[in-house]
């Protein structure tokens, strides 16, 4: 079925220069250039897999009802590794994200095709039970979205549904290290009562990280975290991802290049449906293997 | 191409399109605010007028004319000689309440002018003694001064002297008038708060009836109708929007519950006839068939306005629980219902006050039938206030009226504290996101 060169030998190993890949092309468009963008994508070019992978796709298709949003994707995450995915609005990343866990089982229609694995474990596997795998697969949304409760009830509450904290000491010190991982303790700890609908978008957005991180996930996953934010709380997300990274593996969708260039080992481009390249960051942005990617970092598109 | 049609006009030429329409959009804005006002200006008078005609008939109802009479209670004439129930069963009160009437009016002789006087007092007035002495047996052989309820028509006339200076005289003749007159002078003759309208249940006689009877007939149907409807409706409503699948057979259960919400109310009270009554043999006229017969019409308005309060909580919320491993059932107790809460409350408080003010389906039931007693428990026969009202409309007493306008003051005061109450709710519960 899939025509794809398996290279699996031909593995990345992350990189830690991702500083300096910040200074890419990003210049608009001047003219908006017509781009062959349905030239088929046989196969992703580049290296969409790696020896210690945390996180093992292969020939995934998602539908909903009948159209088909993913087409034949394949790809590894590896372990503590920043995997962030571009590409332009539609092209399914989103729609990928969420099948790692397993979202879109909610999502009326939707079908899921393909062997997802997470530690050698089907994600999609008919014994698979959503709520531990949720625990072990945190995610992060585009919109900031706390629960119209208390900060610290924010926190605990995924503590408190997996009954992770036998003690109130206890969950009291998940929600502490938490916070404070998410780097957000110092800005709430005397209004830990307060609703965290209260706080900054920024805020928010890191009190959903805290969130996320209360259940100790393996790994997180991150649609578009900082398309709400200002530049200010964007570069303070970028800095807890990049310290996250030491914890847990994470996959980021974003719409920023610059952002996927700072907080990312690999870079995924996606393009209607189709896994167009995977290499590592840099290579990505400096040296481009396929057409299309190249079009899209330059802005030619998207 | 937009751009070029847009292109041959110069910013000149579209400036003075637009402004050539201007004053017709701002005259049409002008027009919608003015209907705007115009109906609610209407709605308001409907309601100021129904308010003014209700209140202006009904206040009168709340005072009764009281008569006081110095009453003995001698054992000769009350035909016994030691206070017990068999004996005060048998025991002639409404002598007692005679020989006092003819004691205060001496030069009253004749059969016919007697039983005049007689009528000055409620036959109910033997019953208050009775109570009386029942109450305090030492008064035995005793003589005291008692206020009692007057005869309707006493009280009509009375009522009817503070509007004109000859009043209403109706069945009360001239001879009877002086009577009250000469009462009303030396203030034996009273218009004092009428407790009776709040402690009795429904009465031939107009003075002696009250709608206690009533109003915890209402309460009771509606205990039971709250009680099945509310958790049946919301858990409905649950299943419906948040874990029944999308298919054929939910999109025929939705189309079901909206047109069962427009059927008429009489149905619901036939099919209570014939299930409940007939087929399961519930006791008629009980609050217990009445709030199953309303619970099944108003579950369509709890179950749809449940179904949009659930609608409309944002799915973020259902997405961060769940992305945190919440399962289906706690995405939904911990966070989407405490949301959609007030909206649910709403509903079903516009679903119970539809139910208070239901008549149709309980007069199928048989709550419409003449009940004295109170009723003590959900099994106990009888009526609602809507009916009661329907009840006193229907009859010819002169002094209904105001006690049907009363009746329908002491409904609308239910309603607005269940609205109120709604209000409150709403706003303590309400959460922002």
């Amino acid at each position: 079925m899939t025509s794809m060169t398996l290279n699996a030998g031909a593995a990345v190993p992350a990189q830690d220069k991702t500083n300096s890949a910040t200074d890419l092309p990003n210049k608009p468009a001047t003219e908006s250039t017509s781009v062959k963008t349905q030239e088929d994508i046989a196969e992703t070019v580049g290296s969409p897999f790696c020896d210690e992978a945390k996180l093992r796709m292969r020939n995934v298709n998602v539908f909903y009802g009948e159209a088909q949003a993913i087409h034949d994707v394949s790809l590894d995450i590896g372990r503590n590794q920043v995997v962030a995915m571009i590409g332009p609005s539609g092209c399914g990343k989103s729609t990928f994200l969420r099948c790692l866990n397993r979202m879109n089982d909610t999502i009326e229609g939707c079908r899921v095709e393909g062997d997802l694995t997470l530690d050698g474990e089907a994600i999609y596997g008919p014994k698979v039970d959503v709520v531990p795998l949720r625990a072990r697969v945190g995610m992060v949304f585009q919109k900031p979205n706390p629960f119209p409760k208390s900060i610290y009830d924010n926190v605990a509450y995924g503590p408190k549904i997996h009954g992770i904290a036998s003690r109130r000491a206890e969950l009291d010190e998940i929600v502490e290290n938490s916070l404070r991982r998410a780097g957000l303790w110092d800005e709430v700890k005397d209004r830990l009562d307060k609703p965290g609908t209260g706080l900054s978008g920024g805020q928010q957005q890191r009190l959903c990280i805290a969130r996320a991180i209360a259940v100790s996930p393996e790994v997180i996953l991150m649609d578009e975290p900082c398309s709400a934010l200002d530049p200010i709380a964007t570069a303070r997300i970028e800095e807890l991802i990049h310290e996250l990274r030491e914890n847990y593996t994470i996959a980021i969708v974003t719409h920023s290049m610059q952002q996927a260039a700072r907080v990312s080992q690999r870079t995924a481009y996606f393009h209607l449906g189709k896994l167009v390249e995977v290499n590592d960051t840099e290579t990505v942005f400096t040296n481009p293997e396929h057409d299309l990617t190249e079009a899209y970092i330059t802005g030619r598109f998207g | 191409m937009t751009d070029l049609t847009q292109s041959n006009l110069t910013q000149k030429e579209v400036r003075e399109r637009i402004e050539s329409r201007l004053a017709s959009r701002h005259r049409k804005e002008k027009i919608f605010r003015g209907f705007g006002i115009a109906s609610i200006a209407f709605g308001i008078l409907a309601v100021v007028v129904l308010f003014t005609d209700i209140i202006s008939k009904g206040s009168s109802a709340f005072v009764q004319t009281d008569i006081e009479l110095k009453v003995t209670y001698d054992p000769d004439t009350l035909g016994i000689d030691t206070v017990d129930d068999e004996s005060l069963a048998w025991a002639n009160f409404d002598a007692v309440i005679r020989n006092a009437l003819r004691e205060r009016f001496p030069d009253v002789s004749g059969r016919r002018d007697k039983r005049e006087l007689y009528s000055l007092v409620s036959n109910g007035a033997g019953f208050e003694l009775r109570e009386r002495l029942q109450q305090n047996p030492e008064l035995l052989g005793k003589t005291e001064t008692l206020w009692f309820n007057a005869d309707d028509d006493v009280d009509t006339y009375v009522k009817s002297l503070s509007k004109s200076e000859e009043g209403f005289l109706g069945r009360t003749s001239e001879q009877k008038a002086g009577w009250i007159k000469s009462l009303l002078a030396t203030g034996e003759l009273e218009k004092r708060f009428n407790t009776t309208f709040f402690t009795n249940g429904d009465s031939r006689e107009p003075e002696q009836a009250g709608i206690r009877a009533a109003l915890m007939g209402s309460l009771f149907t509606l205990l039971v109708t709250l009680a099945l409807s509310f958790p049946i409706g919301v858990a409905a409503a649950i299943y419906l929007e948040e874990f029944a699948p999308k298919n054929r057979w939910t999109d025929l259960i939705e189309v079901n519950i909206n047109n069962l919400a427009a059927v008429p109310s009489i149905v619901f009270g036939l099919l209570g006839l014939a299930i409940f009554i007939n087929f399961f043999e519930l006791p008629r006229s009980a609050p217990l068939v009445g709030g199953l017969v309303l619970t099944l019409m108003t579950l369509p308005t709890i179950i749809i306005s449940s179904r949009a309060a659930l609608k409309s909580v944002p799915p973020s919320i259902r997405e961060a629980a769940m992305g945190m491993g919440a399962s289906r059932m706690q995405v939904v107790l911990h966070h989407v219902l405490p949301l959609a809460m007030p909206g649910m409350l709403t509903g079903a408080i516009i679903g119970m006050a539809q139910a208070l003010g239901e008549t149709a389906p309980l007069l199928m039931i048989g709550m419409v039938a003449f009940i004295v007693d109170v009723p003590h428990g959900i099994t106990d026969p009888s009526t609602v206030l809507p009916v009661q009202i329907f009840l006193w409309a229907d009859s010819p007493e002169r002094a209904f009226v105001e006690r049907t306008s009363a009746a329908i003051m002491v409904l609308l005061a239910v309603l607005i504290t269940m609205n109120t109450c709604a209000v409150w709710l709403r706003k303590k519960l309400e959460r922002r996101w």
